[in-house]
């Protein structure tokens, strides 16, 4: 069996989507409080549409980190191979590549609920 | 020179902050062995570690509502942080005296699983939920109607302006008192660069930014003496940027204020005249204001009381005629960096007499 595994180039890519989609909502959702906070609310003023805000990036996030996981997950799960793929082949390096991404979206996950967890607690500007 | 109006001498507000009182006892009358040093250097350590525990100027001897949630988030996670740590410890210990052979894989991916990823996790959020939950009671207002002190940061002292519910603002310097139990409201701002308002004693710190106004309500729950300092990096003399804070009952502190609002009393005797004469003549009037004088400068600290203060230039100096006499002289050398001139060139009989009038002020 040798199925073209592309252990290279876009595995490799799909690695860093979950961080990245993490870095973009704590941006996101910083950028978003600041400028209400400046620019529309007074100094004590409600974050209402901030949280809501922060609720669509979360929900949005969490999906896209859920599908690169699973992608991931799929990849570490090729053909019947235990962990640790460790072996000199396309076909372990491709499962490695699936396996870690699975890892760093689990942790992005929670990261983003993290993050979106200010705005639960907090109520206004201040 | 002790002038005969001026009071005996108060206890002084810099002997019970000293921090390095007491050290040379630890080891007091003993001929020194090698083996004292370590044994010394550690007893430092410990006193080092506890002297932190107490005193003025103590997140760790709260005396308001915000330092009492502090600390008790500080002694939580100290208890948490050694519990975590011995676990550590202990299964490092065992990781290495247990024979490979009898830890099964499954024994292993629980490891891996419980303790490098649950458990984390799990701390991680319990902490954040917790902190989370403390912030907007520490970054609330205080209710409608509350005294309300405005505090401008500025290269290196304190502009205070108090604002009672009832009558107009008064405004002082370089001290701030409040009374015991009452929630107060702090407006904090500053005209240069930007400092940070901290009264570890009381509550957590609140920058004070240029052309901002950040707020800070404390609440102290015992009177007492306490010490502010100034918590970001503001130029030279930064670290010579603190006050004096007194919590007072409610009735002693109204009638402090009703004091401060008083303008100054005429100087009673020929001395102190001619010390309030030498002020005007020389200039300080432009930088310095004295209610109830001609002298209405806004650039430096307002005087009208200065010498009922417990210290001399943003609690640096004791408050006698002598650290006076330093701080006109020789200010810059008192607090490199001032932005006052040094009026050393005026004879002593007249620093003298200019530091007993500012003395007088009571
Ligand atoms: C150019 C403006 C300027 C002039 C002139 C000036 N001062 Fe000052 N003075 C200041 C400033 C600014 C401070 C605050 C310095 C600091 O603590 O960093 C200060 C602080 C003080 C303080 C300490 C106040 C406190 O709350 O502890 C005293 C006392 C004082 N000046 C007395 C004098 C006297 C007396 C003269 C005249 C001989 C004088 N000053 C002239 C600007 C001035
Ligand atoms: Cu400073």
């Amino acid at each position: 069996m040798m199925k073209s595994l592309s252990e290279n180039r876009e595995s490799l890519w799909r690695l860093i989507v979950s961080p990245s989609v993490w870095a973009l909502h704590f941006l996101a959702s910083y950028v978003t409080a600041a400028i209400w906070c400046a620019k529309f609310a007074p100094a004590s003023g409600s974050i209402a549409p901030v949280r809501w805000l922060i609720a669509a990036y979360t929900v949005a996030a969490l999906l896209a980190i859920g599908w690169n996981g699973w992608n991931g997950y799929r990849r570490h799960r090729l053909g019947a191979a235990e962990l640790p793929h460790d072996a000199d082949t396309p076909e372990d390096r491709h499962r490695f590549l699936g396996f870690a991404t699975a890892l760093l979206a689990g942790l992005s996950a929670i990261a983003v609920i993290f993050a979106a967890m200010a705005v639960v607690y907090f109520q206004d500007c201040r | 020179m002790r002038p005969p109006h001026s009071r005996p001498p108060r206890k002084a507000y810099y002997g019970d902050a000293h921090p390095f009182r007491g050290l040379g006892q630890l080891a007091a009358g003993r001929r020194p062995t090698p083996l004292m040093y370590p044994a010394r250097a550690f007893l430092f350590l410990v006193w080092f570690a506890l002297a932190g525990c107490s005193g003025i100027q103590s997140s760790l001897a709260p005396a308001g509502d915000g330092a009492h949630r502090i600390a008790g988030l500080f002694w939580w996670m100290t208890g948490g942080a050694l519990l975590v740590w011995a676990l550590m410890i202990w299964l490092t210990y065992s990781a290495f005296r247990g024979r490979a052979s009898r830890q099964s894989p499954r024994l292993a991916r629980l490891y891996i699983i419980g303790g490098g990823a649950l458990f984390p996790t799990v701390v991680l959020a319990v902490l954040l939920i917790h902190g989370f939950r403390m912030m907007p009671p520490l970054l609330a207002s205080a209710p409608e109607g509350s005294l309300r002190i405005a505090v401008s940061g500025e290269q290196w002292w304190w502009r205070v302006r108090y604002h009672p519910p009832s009558g107009p603002p008064v405004e002082l310097a370089n001290e701030i008192r409040l009374p015991v139990g009452e929630p107060v409201e702090f407006e904090l701002g500053s005209p240069d660069v930007i400092h940070s308002f901290w009264i570890p004693s009381l509550g957590g710190k609140m920058d004070m930014i240029p052309g901002r106004r950040t707020r800070l309500t404390l609440r102290a729950t015992r009177t007492g003496t306490f010490r502010g300092q100034c918590a970001e990096y503001c130029g030279t003399s930064h670290a010579l940027m603190a006050f004096p804070v007194v919590v007072m009952e409610a009735a002693d502190f109204a009638r402090w204020l009703e004091g401060q609002r008083q303008p100054a009393a005429n100087p009673a005797e020929p001395l102190l005249a001619e010390g309030r004469d030498l002020f005007l003549m020389n200039g300080c009037a432009a930088c310095h204001a004295i209610r109830g004088t001609p002298a209405r400068g806004r650039i430096g600290p307002d005087l009208t009381h200065v010498g009922s203060r417990l210290s001399l230039g943003a609690g640096i100096l004791p408050n006698d005629p002598e650290a006076f006499v330093r701080w006109i002289a020789e200010t810059s050398r008192v607090k490199p960096g001032v932005l006052m001139p040094h009026f050393g060139m005026l004879p002593a009989a007249e620093l003298d007499a200019v530091a007993a009038y500012l003395e007088s002020l009571q």
